[in-house]
């Protein structure tokens, strides 16, 4: 797990919010207008920082949703009993100011010289930098195979449908609806687990490179069936969503 | 002082009694999140060792014989860079300093390494004094797979990627190397309190 250094000092910058997309009821993308984005890799995070009237201050990490080279997008779902997410979603709008510094992370990150084939794992808003990598690829003409799986709890809570159900070529987008599914659905229903990867994911003898991205439970039934079937453990990138936890 | 985000307001507050305990740009949360780069590594505990010293003279234990050393209850508060912070977690581990006085080695900067290839580097001073420990078990259970069992390095007084889960040996150099994350751009030293997140911090 040998790393490249990226020792660059993360400064706060003032973004100006330049558009906000209802992606579900829940969940919003805001387009931001960062003056000296420096740049980041697909995959990547960054931090934001809200400050109120008195001076408290609150920060959280967001996964970034565009691609290296598009505007910056984050895309955020509303927890309810959050502090920074109903904000984000519900009350930030078009021409506001939102502090932030990043990018931040660099392991669960892919380039086109990192190959394939890429098996993509979500659930819920774990795909957001998944569709970073996948818009990244696209962009750069990358012929990488990719399959997509992708774990909502029903059809209204998938992110970025309109997009998914027009992939690029070479890109298989495989749904499954976990609580509830329309009358005509041909998708998988049931929970992502080794018997569900065994039908979808690349045999481990094609050396794929696993990305998997949700909260904690998904993560680890997803990751250790991976290992099981034979998938080298450094070849399954993982990041878990913490404050959820317990699900 | 940042400018005010228009319509923002304060969503959570502290209770009193935790005032001063809840490092800057930090919220408490009562849930035990994970955040791991990868799979979660299952170490059968026969086949488990720690070691601690210079490399190539290192001190081991078998999982047997580091059970039979001494150990302590902790209960301390612990600080993700990811802005968590839980109080009051209850920890039972062995103490680093008596695994470094058993080593006989000293040195002025470790590199913890772990089961899936993790590292991290932490100064032996900030590993010594009653300030870390190698945990084995959480609020009296043994510590889950998931957290990092069958053991973690425990040091809460930095952010907590610093304490390693999945830990198998704490290796004494003379330089500061940076480990995983720090190679990463996080910050070498990671102490909340003064919210050294990442380089440069």
């Amino acid at each position: 797990m040998a790393g490249t250094a990226l020792r660059r000092r993360l400064t706060w910058q003032v973004a100006k919010v330049s558009a906000v997309i209802v992606e579900t009821s829940s969940v919003r993308t805001l387009t931001l207008d960062v003056p000296d984005w420096p740049g980041h890799q697909a995959g990547q995070h960054l931090d934001i920082r809200l400050t109120d009237e008195d001076g408290y201050v609150a920060e959280r990490s967001y996964s970034i949703a565009s691609a290296p080279g598009e505007p910056l997008a984050i895309t955020v779902e509303r927890l309810d009993d959050g502090e920074v997410s109903p904000y984000l979603t519900d009350e930030l709008r078009t021409g506001d100011d939102l502090e932030l510094r990043g990018p931040i992370g660099g392991y669960f990150v892919w380039e086109p010289e990192n190959g394939g084939p890429l098996l993509l794992l979500a659930g819920g808003s774990g795909i957001v930098p998944l569709r970073s990598i996948l818009r990244h690829r696209e962009r750069t003409g990358s012929t990488v195979p990719v399959r997509l799986l992708y774990s909502s709890r029903t059809l209204n809570d998938v992110i970025y449908r309109a997009e998914f159900d027009q992939p690029a070529s070479g890109v298989e987008v495989i749904y499954t609806l976990t609580r509830s599914q329309p009358p005509d659905w041909s998708g998988y229903a049931r929970r992502a687990d080794a018997a569900l990867l065994a039908e979808v994911a690349w045999p481990a003898t094609a050396m794929p490179l696993a990305y998997v991205c949700g909260p904690t439970s998904f993560v680890e039934a997803v990751s250790q069936a991976l290992v099981q079937s034979g998938y080298p453990p450094e070849r399954v990138k993982t990041e878990r969503f913490g404050a959820t936890g317990g699900t | 002082m940042s400018p005010a985000s228009r319509g923002f307001h304060r969503r959570r507050q502290d209770p009193a009694e935790n005032a001063g305990r809840v490092p800057p740009g930090q919220y408490l949360t009562k849930d035990f999140p994970v955040l791991s780069a990868g799979p979660t590594p299952h170490t059968v505990l026969d086949q488990w060792t720690f070691s601690i010293g210079r490399r190539g003279q290192q001190k081991t234990w078998s999982w047997a014989e580091f059970r039979a050393l001494p150990t302590q209850d902790v209960t301390v508060d612990i600080h993700c860079v990811t802005k968590w912070s839980k109080l009051d977690t209850a920890w039972q581990g062995v103490s680093v300093d008596t695994l470094l006085d058993l080593a006989g080695h000293d040195g002025p900067y470790a590199m913890a390494h772990c089961d899936g290839g993790y590292t991290t580097n932490v100064p032996v001073a900030d590993l010594t004094g009653g300030k870390a420990w190698v945990a084995y078990a959480y609020a009296g259970q043994p510590l889950a797979p998931e957290h990092g069992g069958p053991a973690r390095l425990l040091v809460p007084h930095l952010y907590f990627w610093k304490s390693a889960k999945w830990v198998r040996s704490l290796e004494l150099r003379d330089t500061n190397d940076p480990g995983f994350w720090e190679n990463y751009g996080y910050h070498i030293y990671g102490d909340p309190w003064r919210e050294q997140r990442y380089a440069g911090d």
